[in-house]
């Protein structure tokens, strides 16, 4: 698929497809409204203030990074290394972004704009669909649900201040973020390529959780999908749609 | 300034360069094939590891627990064709049911 056919057709119903899409960003905005309690808490508990623990949410906008710089920032680490370990962890938005640019066009703002929901939810919603419009459909509509969710969610946690921790794990709410990552993962499995990437990708993964810190994991699982991509001899458009 | 307010400035600004690098640099122009299939192939590699990664992590260490039952449910829901919504409940229930029984 080339990046400029934008009258490119899709085979399903596009307004199937987003409703879909809708059900899609609704069970994920209602995944991630927990931890926005459980940020807020902890930016308390860490001595944000109300206004700096928001200020996370809306300009970061970035959940783990956000937990890890308040943890480093509660346990009296430096200010260089909150910040190193919570920038570390938004590296792969650099890759984010190759993979959204040719849906999100647009004047010089509304690029800026967009790129400010950058976020592991909305790519996720987004890279689900091939079609250039749908795709950045369903990164916007998921991540304006997340970053709403996530902003009234993380001043509720601020406020309340108390230990969601435990209601988060009895619900088994903590289990949900991995389901949704898995069922956004499943479409993609029944083209070899793409399981051997996401094969790759899980084993590099789970190799460097006990070596590495939080965030690397995930950037080295990335770089497998480089070795796959240069192993791989078909090329990607003839996956059929 | 306290040390949040100069932590909130530094990685704000960080973040919103490499989140916006892609978008505002690249645009729409389109990248070399090579490329093209690497970047087709990212998002396999990324959701793979995230679900693994938030299912069996804990910080800097490995912990296998209720948590790995509702990624199983979540698999085999997904295997039976069940919607997302769906897969996403089940896979909580389930972890919360085998956390209850634990």
């Amino acid at each position: 698929m080339s990046a400029g056919s934008s009258d490119h057709e899709v085979a399903p119903d596009p307004a199937r497809v987003r409703r879909a899409i809708h059900r899609q960003a609704a069970s994920i905005v209602a995944a991630v409204a927990p931890f926005g309690i459980v940020f807020g808490a902890s930016a308390a508990r860490a001595g944000l203030t109300l206004l700096e623990a928001i200020g996370f949410s809306t300009l970061i906008f970035g959940g783990s990074s956000q937990f890890a710089a308040a943890e480093i920032l509660g346990d009296g680490g430096s200010v260089v290394s909150a910040a190193v370990a919570g920038l570390l962890l938004n590296v792969r938005s650099l890759a984010f972004g190759v993979i959204m640019a040719p849906a999100l066009t647009g004047a010089l703002w509304q690029r800026a704009a967009m790129s400010q929901l950058m976020i592991d939810e909305s790519i996720a919603v987004g890279t689900s669909q091939t079609d250039l419009k749908l795709r950045r459909y369903g990164y916007l509509v998921a991540g304006i649900g997340v970053f709403v969710v996530w902003n009234l969610t993380t001043i509720a946690g601020h406020l309340v201040f108390s230990g969601a921790g435990d209601l988060i794990t009895d619900l088994g709410l903590d289990a949900a973020g991995p389901a949704a990552f898995l069922a956004l993962l499943w479409p993609r499995l029944s083209h070899r390529p793409q399981l051997r990437t996401a094969v790759a990708g899980a084993s590099i993964a789970v190799i460097l959780i006990p070596m590495t810190p939080a965030g690397v994991p995930i950037l080295a699982a990335m770089l497998g999908a480089l070795v796959a991509g240069r192993v791989t001899e078909r090329p990607v458009e003839d996956v059929p749609s | 300034m306290s040390d949040a307010t100069i932590v909130l400035i530094v990685m704000t600004v960080g973040t919103f360069a490499m989140k916006s690098a892609g978008p505002l640099v690249l645009g729409a122009r389109s990248l070399p094939r090579g490329v093209e299939r690497v970047v087709d192939l990212l998002p396999a590699a990324l959701l793979a590891a995230l679900a693994i990664v938030s299912t069996v992590g804990d910080g800097r260490s490995i912990e296998i627990d209720a948590r790995l039952v509702g990624l199983v449910v979540a698999g085999f829901a997904l295997w039976r064709r069940a919607p997302f919504v769906v897969v996403v409940v089940l896979a909580a229930a389930s972890t919360a049911v085998a956390r209850l029984i634990s």
